[in-house]
């Protein structure tokens, strides 16, 4: 191949880079035999507490969810894995049709008419959701939930810094103080503290300033509650990771994305559509592309590229397998076994849950010390236990409300407050252990 | 031949949905049972499908069987690097160590994945001759945002609060001007010399007070290392701006050139083309950023550091102090992170200059062999991709859009095509390195035999595909009335 080109080094190749830069020296480890690697690979994964080793009840917008064989077994297909973003339309009529079903499925799980095909994550989601509702009302000020997701609230903290947007934080227990500036209302249903919001009351207030409502909601709770379209919701978002992907340290997961029909021209990220061909075959094709950053470049709705099409597809996979009774009977599950844990822990002594409403699988307990002296412990009993929101939230904006009706986790009754989610892969036995682990600790 | 039954695909999940049917079998509770809410509360409808494990098992694997990968064809994608993926790195980001760890674990229970992202951080860091790597950042596009952000975060810290302008070259990606904007500047854009290098004098003329930086990608989106580059940072510099690399084309540079010794401020990789993680038909992607001294207190949360001494070392997290904040919902892409770190533990330093080495001779033998037959606008050497035109056939009736469906025919993917804009009839060509020769002379051979058709049979070519589940689609009525979902009443 050499001797085509006129060379006798592959070297010379690359002589228009300078010669002071070029063959640098590189301090890397050498090459490994694929053995020695997966050996050292699972030498760090083993020194990792793996979820399935033991009772875990940490969620807090990662959850612990079954997942049945067959999602990993097709989305490792190589025709899936190995294929590119689909713009050769008539080369990836299955990858189309996947998105065009989890278009259909997501629409149908959130009461939405239209979803694209997917985000980064539940965070990035709903920062591009506020953005899209600055676009549509053409306003710039977001009113935000103090009881959305600390980690969501920084993130469009971050994707707003540069867009002369003004966040204002609200209590949603009163009526939010919104006016003919506010862009949209972000809520997180259920919220950060897994209880249900007033969902209707919110709504209503949003519109009647012309304000749109833009909701991060957990599809698992979906199988059980009111969608947020049922309510009138604009544009719903939420993290896909609960749909059958694991856990796996924050990432890879899906952002979910859903508006109404007259909004579709603002939306961010891919769109399949459903067409035929010049013989009158159904097929599908990527489409509105004119929203995107490759052709509208500077003015595209996001510069959003490649999303997270192998996690659309483990969602639909899942969605399907599962369907209408599987996904009601798992968030029935998740409900019961959370309810069973919740009122447990309150009657232990020292114990109590400071917030009444609705919950869904998470729930906040007051301990009577600290959550983290009891994390330790517990995990010492190989028990995960839940994420500790007195103390991990310190460097955040106070979070003045918790919930739509109870006191506030920032109170003093409740500085010792632990944030737990119970699942469906919870046994009794497991949510048993963790009381009696909690017992220890109560006067 | 199309399979009948389940395994036809053209019903969807909703039209096969048989009520009753459930495809996962799941245990009853086992805890006393819990009063539920107010009914109001409660959903009674959902408008999920029914269907059983095999009817779902066959649809999702006859729809793979529609689609091209690298695993079943050649993908020669100019800009997005479609290497053959190893199967070693998905496995061992399956393992429970890694795929079922929770984000928000304590740190002391995560220390190998920590301590997988530590390394990783380091890797990268040498691979592009900077000192400070962000690892959460979940795509491409997704870190030229937090690089931009970065920029617009070091100008605001120094006071320079004027300068909003940020040039990019007329050969770039549509996600640069797009994330400019998004990170609150101005794009203009600069023009290429006819070598395909950024035009020195246009960009002098541009480089004002108004300067926050420059976007650009090496080697450019024609496939050519840009020989002014070190030029192009100084004036840069000298204008008080910075220099931001759009890593996309990385696989051309492994182990040859830093970026950072070229005097670039930040760049983003593409750890799903240059570093071989699976691209999934759209994604996950995986965007590091990595950036020199002067921005490192900008980079985005969190980072991963190291304490403790060398014998019981500690991994954690940390927030730069001033972090341009949190980008995303977690740490980044795990998984993705997993699999790039395989792959470079597998190819190490050697490995790397002979991934860059393949790739750029494979590229500089299509062109080679083409040369001829399709209008090659630079005529000069290309590093691990080639821009042809198809002008020369256009003439003679047949467009670049017709030329690469006809390669679906031949069983070929097409390459990128129409882009870089600045090209017309752009045919952009990449072959990767681990496509063997043999694969090469086929691929060459049939766009020499498509070249042919143009002149015998046109109308042949101008019908392409034939052989794909579908042929040409409308896409103007997709677009005009826009069909996003199945309804009950279609």
């Amino acid at each position: 191949m050499l001797a085509n080109l006129g060379v006798n080094t592959i070297d010379e190749l690359f002589a228009d880079i300078p010669d002071e830069f070029r063959n640098p020296s590189l301090a890397l480890p050498s090459p490994m035999s694929e053995l020695e690697v997966q050996q050292q690979l699972s030498s760090l994964a083993s020194k990792n507490r793996a979820l399935g080793s033991g009772p875990s009840f940490l969620g807090a917008g990662s959850y612990n969810h079954f997942i049945p064989a067959i999602v990993k077994a097709l989305m490792t297909r190589g025709e899936f894995l190995t294929a590119y973003t689909p713009y050769q339309a008539e080369a990836s009529q299955g990858t189309l049709q996947v998105i065009y079903e989890f278009q259909t499925l997501i629409s149908n799980l959130y009461g939405m008419e239209v979803a694209n095909a997917g985000m980064y994550d539940g965070a990035t989601s709903l920062a591009e959701g506020v953005l899209m509702a600055c676009r549509v009302t053409r306003r710039s000020h977001v009113a935000v939930a103090d009881t959305l997701s600390p980690y969501y609230r920084q993130v469009i903290e971050a994707y707003c810094q540069a867009q002369s947007i003004e966040l204002h934080t609200v209590s949603t227990g009163q009526a939010p103080s919104l006016d003919q500036e506010t862009a949209c209302l972000v809520v997180q249903y259920p919220n950060f503290y897994g209880y249900i919001e007033d969902m209707a009351g919110l709504t209503e207030a949003a519109h009647s300033q012309g304000t749109l409502l833009v909701v991060s909601a957990d599809p698992m709770a979906m199988g059980m509650f009111q969608p947020p379209g049922h309510y009138g919701a604009d544009i719903v978002t939420g993290e896909g990771q609960p749909l059958g992907i694991p856990a796996s340290f924050g990432g890879p997961y899906v952002g979910l994305f859903a508006t109404k029909q007259e909004y579709i021209r603002q939306m961010p990220s891919r769109l399949s559509g459903r067409t035929v061909d010049n013989q009158g075959r159904t097929g599908y094709v990527l489409t509105l592309q004119t929203r995107e950053q490759h052709i509208r470049r500077e003015r595209a709705t996001s510069n959003i590229c490649t999303n997270e099409a192998l996690y659309a597809l483990a969602s639909s996979i899942y969605l399907a397998a599962l369907g209408k009774q599987g996904l009601r009977q798992v968030a029935e599950l998740c409900y019961q076994k959370a309810h069973y844990a919740a009122g447990r822990i309150a009657q232990l002594p020292g114990y109590s849950l400071p917030f009444q409403g609705t919950f869904f699988q998470e729930f906040v307990v007051s301990c009577p010390t600290s959550p983290s002296d009891i994390n330790r412990r517990l995990l010492d009993q190989n028990i995960l236990s839940g994420l500790n929101i007195s103390e991990a939230f310190s460097n955040l904006p106070p979070l003045e409300r918790g919930t739509t009706e109870g006191s506030s986790p920032h109170s003093a009754e409740s500085t010792n407050a632990m944030l737990l989610c119970v699942t469906e892969m919870n046994s009794r036995q497991e949510i048993d252990a963790l009381v009696e682990a909690l017992s220890e600790f109560g006067s | 031949m199309t399979s009948g039954g389940n395994r036809d695909t053209t019903k969807l999940l909703m039209e096969r949905s048989v009520p009753g049917r459930v495809g996962a079998a799941l245990p009853g509770s086992d805890v006393p049972t819990q009063s539920l809410p107010d009914p109001s509360l409660l959903r009674t409808e959902l408008d999920l499908p029914e269907v059983s494990e095999p009817e779902v098992v066959q649809y999702f694997t006859a729809l793979s069987q529609r689609n091209f990968s690298i695993d079943t064809h050649f993908y020669p994608l100019g800009s997005c690097t479609m290497k053959y993926n190893p199967k070693i790195n998905d496995e061992v980001s399956f393992l429970p160590g890694f795929a079922g760890i929770h984000p928000l674990q304590p740190p002391e229970t995560a220390q190998g994945a920590l301590e997988l992202l530590f390394r990783l951080q380091g890797f990268l860091g040498e691979i592009t001759g900077m000192p400070g790597v962000g690892l959460s950042t979940l795509a491409g596009a997704h870190g030229e945002l937090a690089g931009m952000l970065m920029m617009r975060a070091y100008h605001q810290a120094r006071g320079d609060t004027h300068r909003h302008k940020v040039l990019i070259p007329d050969s770039a990606h549509g996600t640069n001007p797009a994330s400019a904007a998004m990170a609150g500047f101005d794009v203009v854009t600069v023009v290429s010399d006819d070598q395909g290098n950024v035009d020195l004098k246009a960009l002098r003329e541009l480089a004002g007070e108004d300067l926050a930086g420059v976007m650009i990608t090496l080697p450019s989106t024609l496939g050519l290392f840009d020989t002014g580059i070190v030029e192009v940072c100084q004036i840069i510099h000298e204008a008080g701006g910075l220099v931001y690399g759009d890593g996309a084309n990385m696989n051309a540079l492994l182990g040859r050139v830093k970026l950072g010794d070229l005097g670039f401020d930040v760049i983003h990789l593409n750890l799903h083309k240059t570093f071989s993680t699976p691209h999934g038909g759209g994604g996950p992607g995986s965007g590091p950023v990595c950036v020199a001294n002067s921005l490192l207190p900008h980079l985005p949360a969190p980072v991963i550091t190291r304490s403790g001494g060398e014998d019981s070392p500690i991994y954690g997290f940390s927030t730069p102090k001033q972090t341009i904040g949190k980008l995303s919902g977690f740490h980044g892409n795990f998984g993705v992170l997993v699999r790039a770190f395989t792959y470079i533990l597998s190819f190490g330093a050697e490995g790397m200059s002979a991934i860059s080495g393949n790739a750029v001779l494979n590229a500089n033998y299509l062109m080679e062999a083409l040369k001829d037959t399709y209008y090659l606008p630079y005529d000069r050497r290309c590093m691990h991709e080639a821009v042809f035109s198809a002008n020369w056939q256009k003439a003679r009736g047949a467009s670049g859009l017709e030329i690469v469906k006809r390669l679906l025919d031949y069983g070929f993917h097409a390459p990128t095509l129409y882009f870089p804009m600045i090209v017309p009839e752009a045919l952009m060509i990449e072959p990767t390195e681990s496509e063997t020769r043999e694969t090469l002379d086929a691929f060459i051979q049939a766009l020499k035999d498509i070249d042919r058709e143009v002149t015998e049979d046109p109308e042949l070519v101008r019908g392409a595909p034939y052989t794909t589940p579908v042929s040409r689609l409308d896409e103007a009525t997709a677009a005009r009335q826009p069909d996003l979902r199945w309804r009950a009443t279609a």
